[in-house]
Order: C-alpha cells, then structure tokens, then sequence
C-alpha cells in the first residue's frame, strides 16, 4: 500500500476527520440548492447558506466551547440549556419592565444581570462536583431540570416579548456587513484558545482530566481548576442564551436552548475531544458545531421528511463517530487511513486463534489493527 | 534440557511507531520447560517483543509459530486461547473489584449461564494459597498496595489453564518485570512457583532488570539492543560482566566507592522534624527527623509502612495525629500543596496511577510540578521550558530524546526517568524517592544512584525507598527500619551495618 508521508500526516492531524466531513455535508447542499456556496451582499449585509450556517450555529458554537473545557477535566455540564433558558429568562423580563427599551444603560444592566445568573449556576455546578465531590452528570442534572422551572417562574410561564433595538443586535443585528453574532463567537474562542493556550490553564486542565490523583499528587488545584471550567462553561451558556433570546426578541422559558446541551457535547465528541476527558481541542469543538449546525441546514434542504428527521441526524452522527475510531477506519479502508500504530492498545477480538494456514482466505483481507 | 522443538518461534519480527522502529528482524525462540530471560535496556524493546507476540500490536513484519503451526495473533484474547498468558509489564486490573474477581475476570465460572460467586472466591482462594499469599480474595484490589496487585496478576495468568472453559492450559507464560516492586520473600514465592511450571512443561518468558534474579532462576537468554537481536545464550555460558556489555555495548560504571562516601558524607542540621505523626490504618505515630543533605532509607517488609510513611511526609493523605515542621515552621500537611510549598517532592511508586498523565507528551508531563507550582496564570516561558526539558532529558537520558512524544508511549522505565525529572526540575528541599529504580536497566540504576549521592553533596536531603537493601544501605546516612506499619528502629548507616544485620533488626522489631 503506497500511502505518501505527507498524505499519512494529513490524515493523523486531529481537525481531519472533523473538517473532511463538514466538507462533504456541505457538499450534500449543492445537488439541492445550487447556489449553495454562493455569498450576496443586499442592504450592506451578506447573505448566503454559509453565512447562515454560522449564524444559527452561533450559540451552539459557544455552548460547546465551554463543554470542552467541562470535559477535558473529566466532567460534563448538562445544565447548560437551562442556562441558557434563564439567562434569556431574566434579561428580557428585566429589559421588558424598562419604560424606554431601547435605553443602552437598562440593555447593558440586562446582559449584566443575566450573565451573572449564569455564572452563580456555573459556581453552583463547580461547588457539588469540585467541593462536593459528586458526579458531574448527577450534579448538573439539578439545575438541568429545576432551572427550567426556574426560568418559567421568571417569565410568569409566558413567553416574554421585548422590543430593543440595542439588544436585538446581539443575536439578530449586523455590524460591519456580518451578523454581529459572529463576532461574539469569535471573540469569545478567540479569548478561549488564548486563555488556555497562552497560559498554562490549558495543561493542568489536561492533567486533571487525564490522571486525576497524578494532578493531585503534583501540587495541581484541581478543585479551583473545575470551579474555574463550569464557571466558565456557564458564562458561554449564558451568551449564547442572551443570542437566542435576541434573535428572537423573546424569551421563551420552555424551549430555549431545549436539548442544546446534547448537540454541544455531540460537537465537543466530533471535534476530537475524549469524553474521558484529557487532551481538548477548541478548533476541533468549533468544527463539530459547524458540522451539527450544518447538518440541521442539510435536513431541510433536501427535504427529510419532520417526523424522520432526528432518525436521519442520528444515522450521520452515527456515521462521524465511527470515521473517528482508527479502529473502525482501518478495518474498512485497511491501512491507508488506520492509525498507523496500535497506540496503546486494548484488544478486544473474540475468535478463536486460526492458524494462517488453515484460513487462506484471512490473509488477504485488510489487515485489522487493534487500537 | 532443550528439547529439539521450540514451542515458540518468533522470526525477523519487525515493529514500527511512527518514527521509531521499535523491532528490526528480532528472531526469538522459546523450548518447553525452560525459563528464558529477555534482556536489554530501557527501550531495547523488550515489552514491545511481548506486546506483539500477544497480539497487542500488529506485527508490521515476520512470522510466529506456536507448536510449529505458523499463527496470527490478533488479540489478547485469542493469544490467551492459544496458550500464551501474560502479565504486563504495567498492572492491568480494575481496583474496584475484589481480588477474586480481577482474577476470574473474562473467564467466570458459570454455571447456566449464572456466575457461581461462591465457587470463583473458593477457586481464588485456593490459587492465592498455592502461590503461598496471604491475600484476602473478597477484598476490593485497591486496598492492597501496588506489589501485591502486581502478585494478583501473575496469579491470575497463572490460573489461566486451570478453570474449565478456558480453553487450552497455558504453554507459555510471559512475565514482564513481575519482580520490581516484589521483595526477597515474594520473589522467592514467585520463583518456586515459576519452577514448578517449567517442570510441568510450561515454557516461561521472563524480563527483568535484576541480573542476580536472572542468573538464579533462567535457564537461557535473548539479548536485545535498539530493537536487534544482539544475541541467544545459554545463562551459564556467559556472566553479568559479559551480560552488560552485550545489553549497552560497552563496559558499565561501577557504583563501588558509593557507600565508601556515603558513611563519610558529612549532614547539615535538620531539615524536617515529624513528631507523633500518624494515621490510622497507615502508619503508628512515629517520630522522624531528617538533616539537611541527608540521605535517609527506609527498610522494610513489603507492606510494613514505607510507602505510607512517605504519604504522610507529602501531604498524600492525612495524618490524624502529630505536626510536621519543616525548616523550622510548621506545615500544615492537609494536601501536597503544603508539602510541595514547603520543598518536598514525592515520586510515587506507581507511576501509573499516581504519577504520569499519559496522554500528555514528556515536555508536559515533565514541567507540570513546576507549572503547578506557579499556578495557572504564569506559564513557564517557551524557551526557559524548553531548556530545562532539554536538559533533564539529557542527564536522565530518557528514550527517545524527543519532548513531544507521548509518555505513555514510551519503555516502563524512560516513563520513570520522566517522572523523577518532573520533580529534580523543581529542585526540592526534599526529595521523597518511592522505589526510583523500579523497572529502570541496570546502567541507568547506577546513574540514579550517583545521582542522588550527588544531590546529597549539594545538600538535598532524600528519603530513599527501594525494596532491595543492598540499594538502600549503599546510599543511606541513617537506615529507618519499618515493621508492622511501625517505624521500629533508626539506625546510624556504618561499616558494620549489612543487608542480614537489617533483616535481623526487621525480623527481631528491635536494634542490638
Ligand atoms: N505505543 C507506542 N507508540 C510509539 N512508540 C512506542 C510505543 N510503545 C513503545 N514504543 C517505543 O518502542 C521502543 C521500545 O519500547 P519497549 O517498551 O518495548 O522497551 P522495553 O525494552 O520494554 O524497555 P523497559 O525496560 O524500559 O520496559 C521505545 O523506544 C518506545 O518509546
Ligand atoms: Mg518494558
């Protein structure tokens, strides 16, 4: 098999996989919409599928960039949708009892507000896992169920519906012929990456996911380390709460950001991220986004039928984890894609030992690799 | 003593990692009946030979033969099904459930589909009885310190032939460094029960970097050097002298004149004073005081304390009684922080579980004590990193000399040169050393024993723990004798103090 070095290093760069099949979903469009990749400007604003894609995706963008963190530590916040649901909950009800709506101190007291409701449930969450020593998926499973409740009680039960100029432009408004909400995703990853990058948060965020006791036993405080990452977590659930809630000028208690908290951790997965926790990857978060967000464009375009259409999206994402596992790439393209070494390897076959030469037939066959 | 057929032939074995060539044409063969001792230092590839054989790895090239029918192996399991049971080098059980089950795991007894605890736990029992263990078999794994998990592997390979259902009994049995965190009696429980296999037939595989073990129990040995054959010979045609030569390629340092120093090394005034510390379960209240440049060994029964000495030294767990005080303040000891600020450093015995990250690379793993140390906010700066890095993993010469490698993927004992790195590179008051030269070749060993006489001289005080006593007496100012998780007797190191004057202090819990 002649597989070029440089050709074998492309495919071993851990954004591959995840940029290879956002490529090719978004491919998938063109069939069905023509002009899918086609960008135009009307009014001073671009439009175009592509710029859509980033715009809706938006707030599952930042979502799953918090989740990132969450996990590399070894945990995971499912709280983040009722998050989102409160924070969009307390900003609107508060802008809505302002007599002028469009009062840019009332706007910036309002996001003040609901960010701060956003980081008091990330210190909560932090506080049960961290302090308390409970299970992630237990502890952030409380605010996931009672904080819907709450963000009903804050909205009376009633979709709240404003009607701000300055805060429709967070998630709905244009700045500089773009979607404003853009800029805020790329503020906030770029702020991400340099956050734990360029200081040394990013290592001991992998250490204490990775070897737990090791970190401990290293002088790591990992207990400030995981309040630090929900807190975190939170606070990007809670922007993408005040977009969703901008966007649509409402806050809507019940569905906002309903179910979010699934699609970020499926991008965290996508984008390469062990749900073990360990190594992380924003680009490789902010690709997964794109990919869930691209593919929820997709079933509309070509037109999956409503009440299959989760049955179709399941069946893809099915599809890119598998191209993710060395293992599965390698039994069926053979070595070309495979991983190119068992890196430390547990096996897990279940046939008996067949000698080469009673079974011809296996040695022609790919060769499997155990990783 | 060679039958005319080997049970195992192993030809132009070839293994690559991107970018090591980890075996290049290695041929091996193994006879029934006989102990044979896979030799090489660190990195040579001896665990790799393993892994492949195993069926861990793919081979990238060469051919196995079993009973001379040519195999492929592709999984642990099937290896298991053909009659090769293995221990890992590194322990590979589930702490959280008891020793039975680790034992029995994969290959329950069942009967109508159901397991049949009762007959497992009595089946285990009787296995760790024939070992001459005294294991509690119902016990969580966890509660038993790492050599004795290790023991709880090589008992459950051994048991692989003997419940039904298991498809053939064992042919050949590999062992890869079972004997580095053993002491004297395990060894020799170990070695009986290794004899008694090989006269039922079994062929055994065994590595180890203790070269008197070697010329004790095997009967012939592969040399390995960088992933080639150097050599099959047959043990008593070559000695240790010969031995290292062929393993390193050249003639080795000699550690003669340590000791000599040692008992002359003059100590500073104390450094860290420990009274009534202790804890329940741990260790009995003990007081302990260690000077400045001192090199204090402890000595010990596996289980007698040590290590749980050296927890509570550190911070790892916490005493219930007593006070530390370290330069002369007091610490708190509630967590390493306390321990870590005040200048201690711990190098844990397991480095697998307490020590490496191993998905981080050796440049991380290597500057993560000192990066906690600074907190999150004042990364290490590149360059100064890279320097240090640069430097220890050339004075510890750890293989592959390449920072971005991932430790787990390195040999056993290039992972412990990372993690005794780690902590030289904060140059600590105190450097607590939980057997150092576990898994480590025999060059290497003498370079970390010059080591730690040097960083004595320089005026680190070190708490020295090894199994083997010889090690500790060379290097030890003052020898702390520990039986039944009592610190028993501190005795001055001198001319008159050896191995058997230790053992007697052990066996006896006094000091004539
Ligand atoms: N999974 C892996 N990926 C990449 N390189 C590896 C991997 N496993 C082993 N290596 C490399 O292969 C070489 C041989 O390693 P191996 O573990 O076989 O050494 P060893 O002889 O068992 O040494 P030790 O005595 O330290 O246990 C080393 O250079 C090691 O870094
Ligand atoms: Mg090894």
């Amino acid at each position: 098999m002649t597989t070029t070095p440089r050709w074998r290093a492309l495919t071993q760069h851990h954004l591959f996989w995840p940029v290879a099949v956002l490529v090719v979903l978004l491919l998938i469009n063109v069939p069905f919409t023509p002009d899918f990749f086609s960008i135009k400007m009307t009014d001073g604003h671009l439009y175009g599928s592509l710029v859509s894609i980033v715009l809706f995706g938006s707030p599952l963008i930042l979502v799953a960039v918090g989740m990132t963190l969450v996990i590399a530590t070894g945990g995971i916040d499912l709280s983040v949708g009722a998050v989102v649901a409160i924070t969009g909950a307390l900003t609107c009800s508060y802008i809505s009892d302002q007599a002028d709506q469009d009062s840019l101190s009332g706007v910036f007291l309002a996001l003040g507000i609901g960010l701060v409701a956003a980081v008091v449930c990330g210190l909560w969450n932090g506080f049960l896992v961290a302090r308390m020593g409970i299970q992630p998926i237990i502890a952030t499973l409380i605010i996931m169920v009672a904080g819907r409740g709450v963000a009903q009680l804050i909205t009376d039960g009633q979709i709240i519906t404003i009607n701000s100029e300055p805060y429709k432009l967070i998630g709905g408004g244009y700045w500089l012929t773009l979607p404003f909400s853009i800029f805020v995703v790329a503020a906030v990853v770029a702020v991400t990456v340099a956050l734990t990058r360029r200081t040394a948060l990013g290592l001991l965020v992998e250490s204490v996911g990775g070897n737990a006791e090791a970190s401990r036993l290293v002088g790591i405080r990992s207990m400030r380390i995981k309040i630090m990452v929900y807190v975190f977590c939170a606070l990007c659930a809670g922007i993408a709460g005040l977009m969703i809630s901008s966007n649509t000028s409402a806050a809507d208690g019940n569905n906002a950001g309903l179910w979010i908290e699934l699609d970020a951790i499926l991008a965290v997965v996508i984008g390469g991220t062990s749900l073990l926790g360990g190594r992380f990857s924003i680009g490789g978060t902010v690709v997964g986004a794109l990919v869930i967000q691209t593919l929820t464009t997709t079933i509309y375009t070509i037109g999956v039928p409503t009440q299959t259409n989760l049955v179709f999206k399941a069946a893809v994402v099915i599809v890119v984890c598998l191209l993710q596992s060395p293992k599965f790439r390698a039994k069926v393209f053979g070595n070309k894609f495979g991983s190119g070494a068992g890196s430390g390897a547990k096996g897990g076959g279940t046939s008996a030992a067949t000698p080469a030469d009673t079974a011809p037939t296996t040695a022609a066959a790919p060769k499997m690799e155990v990783s | 003593m060679a039958e005319p057929r080997p049970v195992l032939e192993m030809t132009g074995i070839v293994k690559e990692f991107p970018g090591v060539r980890a075996l290049s044409g290695v041929d091996f063969r193994l006879f029934p009946g006989e102990i044979h001792a896979l030799m090489g230092e660190n990195g040579a590839g001896k665990s790799t030979l393993i892994k492949v054989l195993t069926g861990v790895y793919p081979l990238d090239g060469g051919t196995i033969a079993l009973d001379g029918q040519s195999m492929r192996i592709d999984s642990p399991f099937q290896a298991q099904q053909a009659g090769i049971s293995t221990v890992y080098q590194e322990v590979n059980l589930c702490p959280n459930l008891s020793v039975a089950e680790n034992i029995f795991i994969g290959r329950e007894p069942t009967r109508y589909g159901r397991i049949q605890w009762s007959r497992m736990r009595k089946d285990a029992a009787e296995l760790v009885d024939r070992l001459g263990l005294d294991i509690d078999v119902t016990a969580p794994l966890s509660s038993y310190p790492l050599a004795v998990q290790q023991l709880v592997a090589i008992v459950r390979s051994v048991g692989t032939g003997d419940s039904d259902g298991a498809g053939a009994g064992t042919k050949v049995l590999v062992l890869d460094e079972p004997t580095s965190s053993l002491d004297r009696d395990e060894v020799l429980e170990l070695f009986r029960l290794m004899r008694r296999l090989r006269d039922e037939g079994v062929a055994i595989l065994f590595v180890s970097h203790f070269l008197d073990q070697i010329y004790e129990i095997c009967d012939r040995m592969t040399v390995l050097r960088n992933g080639t054959l150097v050599g099959e010979h047959l043990v008593s045609e070559l000695d240790q002298v010969g031995l290292i030569q062929l393993m390193i390629g050249k003639a080795m340092d000699q550690l003669e004149g340590l000791h000599e120093h040692q008992l002359h090394a003059e100590v500073g005034e104390t450094l860290l004073q420990a009274e009534g510390l202790g804890r329940t379960g741990g260790v009995a209240p003990f007081d302990l005081e260690i000077k400045k440049g001192e090199v204090l060994g402890l000595a010990g029964l596996l289980g007698s304390g040590r290590t749980e000495l050296a927890r509570l030294l550190f911070g790892a767990d916490q005493p219930d009684s007593g006070k530390v005080t370290i330069g002369g303040k007091q610490v708190s000891m509630s967590a390493p922080n306390d321990a870590i600020g005040a200048g201690v450093a711990f190098c844990s015995e397991n480095r697998k579980t307490e020590g490496l990250v191993p998905d981080l690379t050796v440049r991380e793993n290597i500057i993560l004590a000192l990066q906690a140390a600074r907190g999150w906010t004042r990364p290490i700066p590149a360059a100064q990193r890279d320097e240090l890095v640069a430097k220890y993993i050339k004075a510890l010469d750890i293989r592959p000399a390449n920072p971005e490698a991932r430790v787990g993927q390195l040999s056993g004992g290039n992972q412990q040169k990372v993690l005794l790195a780690r902590w030289l590179i904060t140059q600590p008051k105190l450097l607590i050393l939980d057997e150092p030269t576990r898994g480590i070749d025999v060059g290497a060993k003498a370079e970390i024993q010059k080591l730690v006489v040097s960083l004595s001289e320089e005026g680190m005080s070190v708490l020295y723990i090894a199994a083997e006593l010889e090690e500790v007496l060379r290097l030890s100012h003052t020898i702390g004798v520990l039986r039944d998780r009592k610190l028993v007797a501190r005795i001055a190191n001198g001319p008159e103090i050896t191995p058997t004057r230790i053992l007697e202090t052990i066996a006896s819990g006094e000091h004539q």
